[in-house]
């Protein structure tokens, strides 16, 4: 009997380590499948229902056989599903259309623009997390004390107050009157085979502050305040009791034991808030002129340019469900009683 | 005869808005080395209290504001918390109520039991883990070699309580203060755990602080046992005398209303009232509204410890010169 219930130990074990993790992540690919269809078709329909490209590309002065011309080149004369079918196999193969306004590919276009957001998204939601958490813990730990006060003052403004003004608060303080920072653009770039950084200069990491303390403060605030609360409820515990009386360092307790309980909910959040970032940082990009895909996107919408809307609206929709796939991964590695529920 | 450790007319006030509530009242306690002392009384008595007062771990807004604890004669209630965190674990352990909750269900228990020696002994990886697996073996859980790198929600209750146990005595305390370990089991498990206690206690020669309200556990288990009522300790002795041969009042209450599998009665015997509020605590003895043998003295006179019969009993019925009874 003891030996039955060791090997099935064992079994456990080799199920939760090897076999449940890839299983789980495909079973998430595939309900992945139909949301990037509903989007596709989402952005395939601007095309049909926000403004006529043949008019748009036309111009002004157009015969009725230009027309019909165009419009079979384009193939708008086929059968709507057919066209569906089309714009999809066209998106799976990287052709994403021109941009009307700039008549070059929209795939090369967005791919210039993407360092630019990738790099500011990043340093926002490493600003976000590396203050955030700490200063969630800390608010925590010591929520009677003055200091904690005045975070949670801060961070009140920080939640309430719009990007946009944030943005240009900073710019009046720290570029106008400080004269310290840069107010707009990314600097000195170096390209690294396609990949133009702003990472390597001086006047690049210099231009990178305010946009990505603009961008990521209204998360980091989040952040701060999911940590504080989640610390509170986990300290209440009996584990963290019985942590204290086995005569733990205060370390080992907060950033070890209660920390890591606090992470699940955290990561959820803090994971669709990066999604926010990217997805989201037209406004930061606006206020501070960052060529980024915001600005592409702000610059596109204005003239109606629909190849490259529906695009960056696949390429957020496709980065949400990355994201979750990660976050889904990280609860695994983070707790380990979802990983024996799964293989049951 | 030096104790191990000695409770000397410990107070712990809740200051609240309408007041101070006063939770424990002058308790005095003492521990030999390597003895198992009961602590008894019904829910709200303030046993769990006096555990967490002792090792520091008073939930706010708690407050010792009387009395002094000391262990192995150097008083401890006053320390700065870093030398108090030193003595948690190291010189006094403690198992908890619920095994379903008092482990950190995201590290394995293994993790659990090397942090705690590591923290406490500076032991290498290597033999804190060597170590941990012994002390799951120690315990009885089978498989220790494997299970050391299981977490806690795959084990049961029993076998959790078992692993609590490992990690009350895994830094080799001198005192352990067991708060109801037994009372979140399932009955059947309850007198493994409590034999598991008994046994490790013995051949470590540490002493026990056991916290129950079950008389059957104290009965089996210790070698003397306090009495609690309202926050105060009513009677201490030896535990066949306090269960066989009581001199409180309340304690013979007590004894009198287990229910006994031989007799056979229609009614079970109870103590008629209930024990009063900490901010209703009536003046004189607080048992004197229930009391059958309550007289005039009682109602405005606090009794203290004192040799009654065969224990130590806070009654006035043995005040020297006492006639009544």
């Amino acid at each position: 009997m003891l030996g039955a219930a060791t090997a099935s130990y064992r079994g456990r074990i080799c199920v939760r380590g090897i076999s449940a993790i890839p299983a789980f992540i495909i079973s998430r690919i595939l309900q992945a499948i139909p949301v990037l269809l509903i989007v596709g078709f989402i952005a395939f329909a601007l095309f049909a229902f926000v403004g006529d490209p043949v008019n748009i590309m036309l111009g002004t002065s157009y015969t009725e056989a230009d027309r019909v011309r165009m419009t079979h080149e384009l193939g708008l004369d086929q059968p709507f599903l057919v066209q569906y079918i089309k714009f999809i196999w066209a998106v799976l193969h990287g052709e994403f259309g021109v941009s009307y306004r700039l008549a070059r590919p929209v795939s090369s276009l967005i791919a210039e623009r993407l360092p630019a957001t990738a790099e500011l998204s990043l340093a926002a939601a490493l600003f976000a997390m590396l203050v955030g958490i700490p200063a969630g813990v800390y608010t925590g730990i010591y929520r009677n004390a003055f200091t904690s006060r005045v975070f949670m003052v801060l961070s009140l403004v920080g939640v309430s107050l719009p990007t946009f003004l944030i943005g240009i608060l900073l710019i009046l303080v720290f570029s106008v009157l400080l004269g310290w920072l840069p107010s707009y653009g990314r600097g000195t770039t170096v390209a690294i085979g396609g990949w133009t950084t702003g990472l390597l200069t001086v006047s690049g990491l210099k231009a990178l502050v305010l946009p990505a303390i603009t961008l990521g403060l209204f998360q980091m605030t989040l952040i701060m305040r999911l940590v504080r609360a989640e610390m509170l409820e986990v300290l209440r515990s009996d584990y963290i009791k019985f942590a204290r009386a086995r005569g733990l360092t205060n370390r080992a307790i907060y950033f070890g034991h209660a920390l890591k309980n606090t992470l699940v909910p955290v990561i959820t959040v803090a994971g669709l808030q990066l999604g926010g970032i990217v997805a989201f940082s037209i406004v930061t990009e606006t206020v501070f002129q960052w060529p980024g895909m915001g600005l592409l996107l702000v610059q596109s919408i204005q003239v109606g340019d629909i190849p490259v809307m529906s695009t960056y609206l696949l390429l957020v929709a496709v980065l949400f469900v990355i994201i979750n796939l990660i976050v889904d991964m990280l609860y695994f590695a983070v707790d380990p009683r979802l990983r024996v529920g799964r293989a049951r | 005869m030096s104790a191990l450790l000695d409770v000397q007319d410990l107070s712990v006030d809740f200051p609240t808005r309408r007041g101070r509530l006063h939770a424990l009242d002058r308790v005095s306690l003492s521990i030999q080395p390597g003895e198992i002392l009961g602590v008894v009384g019904e829910s709200g008595a303030g046993k769990s209290l006096t555990g967490a007062a002792i090792i520091g771990l008073l939930e706010p807004p708690g407050v010792i504001v009387g009395g002094q604890v000391s262990l192995e004669g150097r008083r401890i209630d006053k320390l700065p918390p870093e030398q108090m965190r030193r003595i948690r674990g190291r010189q006094i352990g403690a198992v908890f109520q619920d095994p379903l909750t008092t482990l950190n269900p995201l590290y394995t228990v293994g993790r659990q039991l090397v942090e705690t020696m590591q923290t406490h002994l500076g032991l290498s990886d290597r033999d804190a883990k060597a170590r941990a697996v012994q002390w799951l073996v120690d315990v009885g859980i089978p498989g220790a070699a494997e299970r050391v790198d299981a977490y806690p929600h795959e084990f049961s209750g029993g076998m959790r309580q078992r692993v609590v146990i490992a990690l009350a005595l895994c830094a080799e305390p001198k005192l352990v203060i067991a708060d109801e370990p037994t009372t979140a089991l399932d009955v059947s498990i309850q007198a493994q755990v409590i034999a598991l206690l008994r046994r490790l206690a013995r051949e470590h020669g540490t002493a026990v602080l056991l916290v129950t309200h079950d008389m059957g556990v104290i009965a089996e288990t210790c070698d003397r046992v306090a009495v609690m009522y309202a926050g105060r300790v009513i009677e201490v002795g030896s535990v066949a005398a306090v269960v066989h041969r009581p001199s409180h009042p309340y304690t013979e209450g007590l004894m009198a209303s287990i229910p006994a599998l031989r007799a056979r009665v229609d009614r079970l015997a109870q103590i008629d009232g209930a024990m009063p509020r900490l901010n209703a605590i009536p003046p004189g003895c607080a048992y004197n509204p229930r009391c059958p043998k309550v007289f005039e003295r009682c109602r405005h006179d606090r009794p203290n410890l004192m040799p009654a019969k065969e224990t130590q009993a806070a009654c006035w019925l043995y005040a020297e010169g006492a006639v009544h009874g």
